[in-house]
């Protein structure tokens, strides 16, 4: 039985806005970051990359980078232990070490350009650079397909050939085709017949990258015992050792992972990359070994997500209720499996009651780089899709599309694409609450002459994911406590965890010092993504701040000498049920321990299945200049159910980043391609994200329907935001110009075209 | 990056004496904010780089009768912050005031800019329409090149291993007179142009004749374009929708971008047209004062 719990109102804690317990060091630039780490004797080393998207290696001869003076230690593909094909859950996504570890280094063919060919590691890291330019790599190149329709040909060059398909549940050979999965439900081809009204279109993405501020690094040391010690920005210390030992054939208890503050993750910073190599190189060297990834590399070498390629088509009766709704999405997943059409299929048809539903969906290998996890990775692209149609449904047949999308609300019972029945959500509340907010209510003014603006809404979803989280906690002799919990802190969560424990102890935010602690230090604790890190650490959290009650009722009821079970604690304070005067502040109890027992210390943790369904609804004002397309966001609300929110600034904060990188994605971003596979655009200025110029203050709405399966309601909050924005754009584009882009990103070019 | 020597001589002699010792494989250094990503990407292999900020002669801003002298190593903030100069040649001042952001302008200049001879340089396009000069040295002595001959392509100029450009010499404005410069960034800042276009007009004393004009732009061929047809068939003219019209249009004719991943042809050939209207525009306004 999973519990449940009523919600609360009354909070001390929750819902208050304490500063950050890591932001002085973070202003002041005293944390200690992945390129921070020096150990004593470190050296540096770096990789050689493919110069080609695809290519076979007929050798590498590498003597002359081993003489260059300065050099320890050089390796190749021969070096990789030769891992099995093995599928292992990282919470988001999976990994198959056959795979993940060819794409750290390339063994007989290199799949997408940049892939490592060699590493080497020297007394610094201009020494490393200038040896890896003397290793000598000959390639036989091969012709490379960097989109789905290229790589799904007949005469398509493959890329893994060694791979086997799966095709509704058929083996397949020799094809760039990992998956294709079909969800089907109803009557699909007669309710789409009998529709009054219908829509059908193609919508095309390029990948885009999650264009965190800190490349990936690594520090390695394996020493004379085998032990190897690791220190990384990881999004997971525990998935990351599960990753560094099964890629180097190790126990896991061989591996010590310490991850640093991070710099941005986003999903991003699931896989490892560097990890197993720096390691490999320290076991060559002796050494501790130090990598820094440069930006370039992380562009053309780490998790971009799926550029795609979809058809959706709409059915709707006349009263304006959808009937029916298919969708045929092809995913790129880079040079590897894996490409997020399972996610695709579960969010794609989330906001909407639709009796009859199709979704086919194909994850498809490209010469570029394999894609990793960001922000609710599937879910944006079928989003574009989906909440493009369905406005272009309602502009068809005159329909109102916010009125349209509460006439056609998920609720309780409504089957997902994928044939999960939801449990109670929070649509029909978003949708109400955009209907009453200030931005929907507010005309949107004129615009400057030469110029246009526009409005668009769309909705947007993410499941949430629960799995396994730890946190420990210790009584200091001043009435604070040490909590140690196991998520890497991105987004502030380590003083959501804090407040936490300080809700049920009844002690201030400040009173609790979190640490995110190492493989060593706490128990196993899932990634920090899939939007589950405050519901389940924070979960792990509540449990371990009240089993400290229970230790603490122990330690009152040996100074009162009474029994355990007359103890109460109430708001911070103990006290006794027979006499009601006899009473004991935390704190005060706290300087006591030493007299009563000793240290004080507790533990809790979880294995959850959702932190429910997150809905979201965004409104985008857009104002464009007619004669160079250029596009301004001029306003911009986001509303969402985030259950309770802990902490409000930090909730208010993940729809924000989420929106900004919706925005960017819609705009501007992309892998711009050339036809050699090389990527034009791998530089922050090229790649052009958002900047705070280019931004509008973004208003949030927070709704709050606690979740009942946390104990003070917690949801899923940060990865829904980034699904609305990219069609809330092209609505809103749409609605100033009277033209539909079909097409990301939806960039000054594209605007002018639409316009001619 | 190649490891190299940092030499930093007070005087242009022991400049250009340095900088002849290593032939192409020693540059001078200004604000360093190309120089050294270049460095770093390992674009060059340099065995020596020549700070030039130690020179007196180069860090030196002198505006008198005859016009206005920018050192080679003065960064942007000294040249937008002067009241004389943004008085008196505003087009000077929108492309310094653009040029990255306010980190990057306080380190680097227009020679630097002009020396890195990018398409897109935002400091080029008003010094080539203010018919500026370059002043440039070395073991040989000192010489003049016109800004508008002084890119040859993307990042080569006429600069031959050994030179040093000394100053950038624009004359004073005549009345009547204005420049502006403007470039299209899909985002709002810390972009590059996909199409800049620096005007710089001359009106008759009524204000309402053009005497003559240059326009200069960026970002739409391998070196920036000197478009003479589009500034000289305003000279004469009227000032009016249909002539700045006519003029723009030249401007687009004159424009041999290339589609990549900034923007495509089409595009850029509109922004020229519609930004080289907008700064006639914007001269013709400054020119009325
Ligand atoms: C974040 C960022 C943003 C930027 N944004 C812009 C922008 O918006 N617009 C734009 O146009 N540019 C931009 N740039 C490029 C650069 O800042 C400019 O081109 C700047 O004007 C270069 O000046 P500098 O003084 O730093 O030159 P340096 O880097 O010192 O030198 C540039 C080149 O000129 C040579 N050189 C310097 N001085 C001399 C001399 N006296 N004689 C001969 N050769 C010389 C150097 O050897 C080098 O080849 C940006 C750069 C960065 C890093």
């Amino acid at each position: 039985m999973v519990a449940t719990f009523e919600p609360k109102t009354d909070y001390k804690v929750v819902g208050t806005r304490p500063i950050r317990h890591d932001g002085y060091d973070k202003v002041t630039g005293r944390a200690i970051y992945g390129a921070d780490v020096k150990l004593p004797g470190l050296i540096w080393a770096v990789c050689v990359r493919s110069p080609h998207a695809h290519a076979n290696i007929k050798s590498i001869d590498t003597s002359a980078a081993e003489a260059h003076e300065g050099v320890f230690a050089v390796i190749t593909g021969a070096d990789m232990p030769k891992a099995e094909s093995k599928l292992v859950d990282l919470g988001e996504g999976n990994i198959n070490f056959k795979w993940a570890s060819n794409k750290l280094m390339a063994d007989k063919k290199v799949l997408y350009r940049g892939h490592p060919v060699a590493a080497i590691a020297a007394i610094d890291r201009y020494t490393a650079e200038e040896a890896a330019r003397k290793v000598v790599v000959e390639y036989e190149v091969l012709p490379s397909v960097t989109n789905v329709v290229d790589a799904l040909k007949d005469d398509a060059p493959i890329i893994l050939p060694d791979m086997v398909g799966d095709d509704l549940g058929e083996d397949v050979t020799n094809t760039n085709m990992a998956a294709h999965v079909r969800h089907e439900f109803g009557d699909v081809a007669g309710a789409m017949a009998s529709a009054a009204h219908t829509v059908e279109r193609e919508y095309n993405m390029q990948m885009v990258h999650q264009g965190y501020i800190e490349p990936q690094n690594a520090t390695a040391t394996w020493d004379e015992e085998d032990r190897i010690k690791i220190w990384t920005s990881t999004q997971g210390a525990f998935p990351a050792r599960t990753q560094i030992a099964g890629i180097l054939q190790v126990d896991v208890s061989r591996v010590k992972v310490t991850p640093t503050e991070i710099g941005g993750g986003f999903g991003g910073k699931i896989p490892v990359y560097f990890e197993p190599l720096a390691a490999i190189l320290s076991k060559k060297s002796q050494r501790p070994v130090k990598m820094v990834m440069e930006r370039t590399a992380v562009f053309e070498t780490t998790g971009p997500t799926p550029g795609a390629r979809m058809i959706v088509k709409l059915g709707a009766d006349a009263n304006g209720k959808l009937t029916a709704a298919t969708a045929d999405i092809w995913f790129e997943a880079g040079a590897n499996p894996g490409a997020f059409i399972g996610p695709a299929a579960m969010c794609i048809y989330a906001p909407y009651e639709i009796p009859n539903t199709r979704i086919d969906g194909w994850d498809v290998l490209v010469n570029k780089p394999k894609v990793a996890p960001y922000r609710a990775p599937g879910s944006p692209q079928v989003a574009f899709a989906m909440e493009s149609a369905v406005n272009e449904l309602c502009e068809n047949a005159g329909w109102d599309p916010l009125n349209f999308r509460i006439d056609n609300a998920s609720k309780e019972g409504t089957r997902r694409g994928d044939g999960v029945l939801f449990s109670k959500i929070g649509m029909q509340e978003v949708l109400e609450a955009t209907k009453e907010s200030a931005h929907w209510n507010a005309p949107i003014g004129d615009a400057p002459e030469g110029k246009v603006r526009g409005r668009g809404i769309a909705s947007g979803y993410w499941f949430n994911i629960g799995l396994k989280s730890s946190a420990n906690l210790a009584v200091n002799s001043d009435g604070t406590v040490q909590l140690t919990e196991g998520s890497t802190d991105i987004g502030g969560s380590r003083t959501s965890m804090a407040m936490h424990v300080a809700e049920v102890l009844g002690i201030g935010a400040h009173d609790v010092r979190p640490t995110v602690g190492d493989t060593e230090s706490i128990g196993y604790t899932d990634v920090t993504g899939g939007s589950r890190t405050t519901y389940a650490t924070g979960y792990a959290c509540w449990i371990a701040a009240n089993n400290l009650v229970d230790v603490l009722k122990e330690r009152v009821a040996v100074l009162w000498d009474i029994n355990k079970d007359d103890v109460e604690f109430n708001d911070g304070s103990f006290s006794s049920k027979a006499e009601a005067q006899k009473t004991i502040g935390f704190k005060e109890l706290a300087g006591k321990l030493d007299d009563l027992g000793g240290p004080a210390n507790s533990t809790g943790s979880v294995d959850l299945e959702s932190a429910g369904d997150g809905f979201g609804m965004h409104i985008a004002d857009i104002e464009i200049d007619l004669a160079t397309g250029k596009s301004d966001i001029i306003r911009y609300t986001a509303v969402q159910d985030v259950g309770t929110a802990i902490h409000p600034a930090y909730v208010e904060g993940q729809l924000q980043g989420g929106s900004a990188q919706g925005i960017g994605w819609a705009l501007n971003e992309e892998y711009y391609m050339q036809d050699d596979g090389k990527m034009a655009n791998s530089s922050f200025l090229d790649y052009r994200m958002p900047t705070t110029l280019d931004l509008p203050l973004i208003e949030t709405v927070l709704v709050e329907v606690p979740n009942p399966l946390h104990p003070y309601g917690v949801r899923g909050v940060g990865e829904t935001p980034i699904c609305p924005p990219i069609p809330a754009i092209a609505n809103a584009i749409n609605d100033a110009i009277g033209k539909r882009l079909y097409n990301t990103p939806m960039n000054a070019g594209s605007i002018l075209k639409a316009l001619k | 990056m190649h490891p190299f020597a940092y030499v930093a001589p007070s005087t242009v002699a022991e400049a250009v004496a340095e900088l002849s010792k290593h032939g192409d494989r020693a540059r001078p250094l200004a604000g360093g904010t190309d120089l050294l990503v270049k460095a770093r990407a390992n674009v060059w292999e340099l065995d020596a780089v020549v700070d030039i900020k130690n020179i007196p002669e180069l860090m030196t801003l002198t505006i008198n009768g005859s016009g206005l002298s920018i050192g080679a190593g003065v960064p942007c903030y000294q040249v937008y912050d002067n009241s004389e100069i943004a008085a008196q040649y505003p087009g000077i001042v929108d492309g310094a005031s653009i040029i990255g952001g306010i980190q990057i302008q306080s380190r680097a200049g227009l020679g630097g800019n002009l020396c890195n001879a990018a398409p897109s340089g935002d400091g080029i396009p008003s010094l080539i329409a203010l018919s500026a000069v370059a002043k440039i040295a070395s073991v040989n002595g000192t010489r003049e090149v016109a800004i508008e001959n002084f890119c040859t392509g993307p990042s080569r100029t006429v600069l031959k291993a050994g030179e040093l450009l000394v100053s950038i010499e624009v004359p004073k404005p005549a009345a009547n007179s204005g420049a502006a410069y403007t470039r299209f960034i899909p985002r709002n800042e810390m972009d590059i142009a996909v199409a800049g276009v620096g005007v710089f007009v001359q009106l008759d004393a009524s204000g309402k004749n053009f005497e003559s004009a240059r326009i200069a732009l960026a970002s739409v061929g391998p070196t920036l374009i000197l478009a003479s047809a589009a500034g000289d068939s305003l000279a004469g003219k009227p000032v009016n929708d249909e002539t700045i019209a006519a003029a723009s249009a030249l401007a687009r004719d004159a424009a041999t971008p290339i589609t990549d991943m900034r923007g495509t042809i089409e595009q850029r050939k509109q922004l020229v047209e519609v930004l080289t209207g907008r700064m006639i525009n914007k001269a013709v306004e400054r020119a009325r004062g």
